[in-house]
């Protein structure tokens, strides 16, 4: 893992609240380069509201989100409310794409919105590398569950990011797309891309991640490797 | 900002259905709602009874004669008239429905006002059933036969006065008269003072007739002068009523291009609100949102939807505007005016509907809500002014003030037409109503991704 340790995302005290609702609770970790973060907890832990804020999607009521790779030559604008647009690869639960666009056509628009120099050698490489090259001219919408999380991912990576966030990204596929997602997801994080990953699959967490993230009400419980981790807790 | 828009065009693209009932459901609604508003209503049916035989419709009035059945050809020129054999099927044409009134003419209505110009007494009457089923046809038709009504007794009174002034006139300078079929000299009021006049410089000095015959010469005096002036006048009172019109806007708007002008605004607002607030609801429902926010302003994403509803609806309104063109004369040298009006209009409807995108945040409830909310405020900013009163009018104007549809009709209608005061406040409006729309949508959108 080529160097594996160096911090590439910092998240600094992160507290989100929803008018009285508090959905994330002074939250502190960071990611190291080429590493493979499993978050867990109960449903409204709190783990789609860490990845958003990471991801820029959603402002954090206190607290910041560091980056401290260098940032790629991108865009013309700064993205995601401040973060160096393209540093951070966001896969949303549900696949965010349009269904009445082809496969070519959302990767073609993200590309673009991205700002990507080259948007069409981004669609081609994306196309290649989750092996959707021969359904590029099909619609979203008429693609299985599984084709429409390769597309999602796909779209997370375009900007060759150097944090990758996944939230939930198997619920929806099974047993051998699974396998095939996290063949995928491995090989990126040998690249060096840091992977963080929600999942409610304990399995997952234990097999795939380098160290575990524990949320509960909102508070990180615990953070460590998954064999230091209490799974009875 | 381009990508996205050429994204949205593109799903378009491949919505055929729902771009087709986008289109052909407003143009048809918008037309039928045009055409119906400013159309001339149908002639209503009369059912009429005439016992006056035929011929004898002549009233004689000194030495000049009035045909009333004239006034009954102009009546029937206004509605469907039902000739019928007597006063009971008139009044049973109306009560089956079959009529909206009936018109009934006794068989002594000449005579009667014959009897009335030449003596003074008569009592001429002409009954009038009326439907009541239906207020507004009741009003419509009553109009109609009140109209023709009035032209009849116009007519008699001013020729009465005339003949009267005619008379007056005689008898201040005298002239030839017929009487019983014998034409006869009449002296007149001048020629007698002359005479008498003449009378007084003959008698001899201190003749007991000469303080008589000096008051008759200045009655003579008073009455000339006071019959010489009142002539004119009666006749003048033959013309009893000048109607002095005046139109505010100096011109009048037509009646057809005002229909366009209402049909291009209905489309306007349908295509504009359903496709801001349904594209900007698309993006939470394709959940694509989250994404693209990380990627643009939230004001960006609102932008862009107002242009491409817009720049939509602007292409529409203008073709149906052009095909319409076609039966009905449009001013089409004022083409870029029609295209500020529809094009500020559009944006006030879409910066709405990017509202009421964001605040239902489903395309379903998005499109129901825009729905919801176009019929009322086209209805109620095509209310007439005077139509309702008091308080309730003083509502449906702030109504109407609030929402882009009077203004926006307005700036058409002045646009097709070039009427005054012109499209500038009308669009200025319009710009105030888009500013405030834009600001609550961009407020909705804080809560926009939240499931």
């Amino acid at each position: 893992m080529d160097g594996a340790g160096t911090a590439t995302l910092s998240a600094v005290a992160l507290t989100r609240r929803f008018g009285k609702r508090v959905a994330l609770s002074d939250v502190s970790f960071e990611l190291a380069r080429g590493e493979l973060t499993a978050i867990i907890g109960p449903n409204g832990a709190g783990k789609t509201t860490l990845l958003s804020i990471l991801a820029g999607a959603l402002p954090p009521t206190d607290g910041e989100v560091r980056l401290s790779e260098p940032q790629r030559p991108r865009g013309r604008d700064p993205g995601r409310r401040g973060l160096p647009r393209g540093s951070v690869g966001w896969v949303p639960q549900q696949p965010a794409l349009y269904s009445k666009l082809s496969v070519a056509e959302n990767l073609r628009l993200f590309a673009r919105l991205e700002s990507l120099a080259d948007p069409e050698a981004a669609v081609a490489r994306m196309l290649e590398q989750t092996g959707l090259a021969d359904r590029h001219g099909d619609q979203v919408g008429k693609l299985s569950g599984g084709n429409q999380q390769r597309v999602n991912i796909a779209i997370g990576l375009l900007s060759e990011p150097t944090v990758l966030l996944l939230d939930e990204p198997s619920s929806s596929l099974d047993p051998r797309q699974r396998a095939r997602l996290w063949e995928f997801i491995a090989e990126l994080a040998k690249l060096g891309t840091s992977v963080l990953y929600s999942t409610h699959d304990v399995h997952e967490a234990q097999q795939h991640a380098d160290r575990v993230l524990a949320l509960e009400d909102g508070r990180l419980v615990f953070a460590g490797s998954p064999a230091e981790m209490d799974w009875d807790y | 900002m381009r990508w996205l828009l050429l994204k949205d065009l593109r799903i378009l693209r491949r919505s055929p259905l729902l771009v087709g009932m986008l289109v052909l459901y407003p143009a048809v609604i918008g037309a039928l709602i045009g055409f119906a508003v400013s159309n001339p209503t149908a002639k209503p049916k009369v059912a009429i009874y005439t016992g006056v035989p035929i011929g004898h419709s002549v009233v004689t009035l000194g030495g000049q004669k009035i045909d009333v059945s004239r006034y009954a050809q102009e009546l029937y020129a206004s509605i469907t008239p039902i000739m019928t054999s007597s006063p009971a099927q008139a009044v049973a044409d109306v009560r089956s429905g079959e009529a909206l009134a009936a018109l009934i003419i006794p068989s002594d209505t000449v005579k009667q006002i014959q009897s009335l110009i030449a003596t003074g007494e008569g009592n001429p009457i002409v009954r009038v059933v009326l439907n009541d089923r239906n207020p507004l046809e009741r009003d419509l038709v009553q109009q109609a036969l009140q109209t023709r009504v009035n032209a009849v007794q116009t007519a008699i009174s001013s020729q009465l006065l005339k003949t009267i002034a005619a008379d007056l006139q005689l008898v201040l300078t005298g002239g030839k008269i017929s009487f019983l079929g014998h034409s006869l000299d009449l002296l007149g009021l001048r020629n007698t003072r002359t005479i008498v006049q003449g009378a007084v410089t003959s008698l001899p000095a201190g003749s007991s007739l000469a303080p008589a015959l000096g008051q008759v010469v200045r009655f003579a005096n008073v009455a000339i002068d006071g019959l010489a002036l009142a002539a004119p006048e009666i006749t003048s009172v033959g013309t009893p009523l000048t109607i002095d019109q005046t139109e505010l806007s100096g011109k009048t708007t037509p009646t057809a291009s005002y229909a366009i002008a209402i049909a291009a605004v209905v489309l306007l607002m349908f295509v504009t609100l359903l496709l801001a607030s349904g594209m900007l609801a698309l993006e939470r429902s394709e959940n694509a949102y989250r994404r693209l926010i990380g990627l643009l302003r939230p004001s960006q994403l609102l932008a862009e939807k107002v242009v491409l509803a817009t720049l939509c609806a602007l292409v529409l309104t203008v073709a149906m505007s052009a095909i319409l063109s076609a039966f009905v004369a449009i001013d089409w040298s004022r083409f870029g005016l029609w295209v500020l009006a529809l094009g500020f209009g559009g944006l006030a409807f879409a910066s709405l509907g990017v509202a009421v995108g964001a605040l239902a945040r489903d395309v379903s409830v998005a499109s129901l809500l825009a729905f919801m909310i176009s019929l009322p405020i086209a209805f109620i900013a095509l209310v007439p002014a005077t139509a309702v009163s008091g308080g309730l009018a003083t509502a449906l104007n702030v109504i109407s003030f609030l929402f882009p549809f009077r203004a926006a009709l307005q700036a058409v209608s002045n646009a097709f037409n070039g009427i005054a005061p012109g499209i500038g406040l009308p669009l200025l409006h319009l710009v105030g109503l888009t500013l405030v729309f834009a600001v609550l949508a961009r407020a909705a959108l804080t809560r926009f991704a939240d499931r």
